[in-house]
């Protein structure tokens, strides 16, 4: 392989990197939350959304478990659940 | 998946490690740039884990080559740009780990410093050759243990101290020169706009916890990389033209906090020797470029 290799843009998206979870998954509680975005801001994966109070939850398409969300949450209004729940 | 998801610049699905202060950085980092942006990537964890073939996380035109010449290729990119007519609006990146930037692709970096084009080099610094199975580099910090470093009865970890790239950069007399951390986000976004409004060489160093690496876990990367920067050991600082303009004001920790949630200075914990000696650096930092603010 010496020539280019061309990739589509954003095309990592159908990997679906939630399944690397190894059991325990962020759950967002929704009823805390003060909008602050700290979980949205520092998310690696890039997969929280949300812009009101309360509204804010993440893509377990994409989720790989990190549990960066659930600590920073200041008014832990994120919790690390296990998997089968 | 929802529209605010697809928009974002650097995608879902990469296939970094969870927890990865780099993925979180390139992130943040694109946020800033916005879709006008060009950019070469060095050999790396970022470059593999945003680029498993047939797929890429990018959503802005971006090329890999080779371990050492990104420099060389975004030097080629903004000169065709200037050629066109076209330069003025759009950002040109080259960007590199720890390893890329400071030790094999210095030769390429130093040129387009001294060459004075229009380019933003930015490194992601995880403080040693992660994607190849954690080796030092000449940026891994004294005492770490790696893989070529390994602590044990004979070794302390990495026996040198991390190389100056920021003040290397500094001596071609480029017009910025700055550092960051994942664990300040708004001060590294701010960072990187201020970088794209200046014309010329820019560098910009930033602080990204890997947990794989450093042995940490992986909802730690943010309250660690915090840690770096309050106990002095990794100083948020900022050069216009060689001229220090701003350094981060820190109430300073000591470094014990930091290197005890990483398994990579578990050696040195009941070493009180090496821990000062460690302390040694932060204390440096902390007068060198005066963090704590003086009451009175
Ligand atoms: C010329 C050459 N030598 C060695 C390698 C193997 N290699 C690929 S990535 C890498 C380490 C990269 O380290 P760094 O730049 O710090 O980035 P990180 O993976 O830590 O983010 C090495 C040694 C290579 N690709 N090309
Ligand atoms: S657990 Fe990690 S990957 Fe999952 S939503 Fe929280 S921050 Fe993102
Ligand atoms: S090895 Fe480190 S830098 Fe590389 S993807 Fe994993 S956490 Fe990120
Ligand atoms: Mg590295």
């Amino acid at each position: 392989m010496f020539g280019p290799i061309i990739a589509k843009p954003g095309t990592s998206r159908k990997n679906k990197t939630g399944s690397w979870r190894t059991g325990a998954k962020p759950k967002f509680l929704q009823k805390d939350c003060i909008a602050c975005r700290l979980c949205l801001i520092l998310c690696p994966e890039g997969c929280i959304e949300g812009t009101q109070k309360n509204s804010f939850h993440c893509d377990y398409d994409y989720c790989k478990g990190c549990g960066i969300c659930a600590l920073i949450c200041p008014k832990r209004d994120i919790e690390m659940i296990s998997e089968e729940k | 998946m929802s529209d605010s998801i697809k928009k974002t610049l650097f995608a879902s699905g990469h296939t970094a490690c969870a927890g990865c202060g780099q993925s979180l950085a390139a992130r943040l980092v694109l946020e800033v740039c916005g879709p006008n942006t060009i950019i070469a990537n060095n050999t790396g964890c970022l470059e593999v884990f945003s680029t498993k073939y047939p797929e890429s996380a990018w959503c802005v035109p971006w090329i890999h080559s080779l371990f050492e010449n990104s420099a060389a290729v975004a030097s080629g990119i903004e000169a065709a740009l200037k050629f066109l007519g076209k330069k003025q609006n759009i950002n040109v990146i080259c960007q590199a780990g720890d390893g890329g930037t400071g030790d094999i692709g210095m030769q390429a970096l130093s040129g387009m410093w001294e060459r004075g084009h229009d380019i933003l080099s930015i490194c992601y610094d995880n403080e040693a050759y992660e994607n190849t199975g954690i080796q030092r580099s000449g940026l891994t910090p004294y005492d770490a243990s790696t893989t070529t470093s390994p602590a044990g009865a004979q070794s302390f970890g990495n026996p040198r101290p991390k190389k100056p790239v920021p003040e290397i950069a500094n001596a071609h007399g480029i017009v910025y020169v700055a550092i960051a951390s994942v664990g300040y986000p708004q001060d590294l976004q701010k960072k990187v706009k201020k970088a794209l409004s200046l014309k010329g060489p820019k560098y910009l160093q930033i602080h990204v916890p890997c947990p794989l690496g450093w042995g940490h876990a992986t909802e730690l990367t943010y309250q660690i990389a915090r840690l770096a920067v309050q106990a002095g050991l990794y100083p948020l600082i900022e050069y216009e033209n060689g001229e220090l303009v701003s350094s981060f004001k820190i109430t300073p920790k000591p470094v014990e906090e930091y290197l005890k949630l990483q398994r990579r200075f578990r050696h040195v914990l009941n070493n009180s020797e090496e821990i000062a000696r460690i302390q040694e650096t932060a204390n440096k930092n902390i007068k060198k470029y005066n963090l704590v603010v003086k009451n009175n």
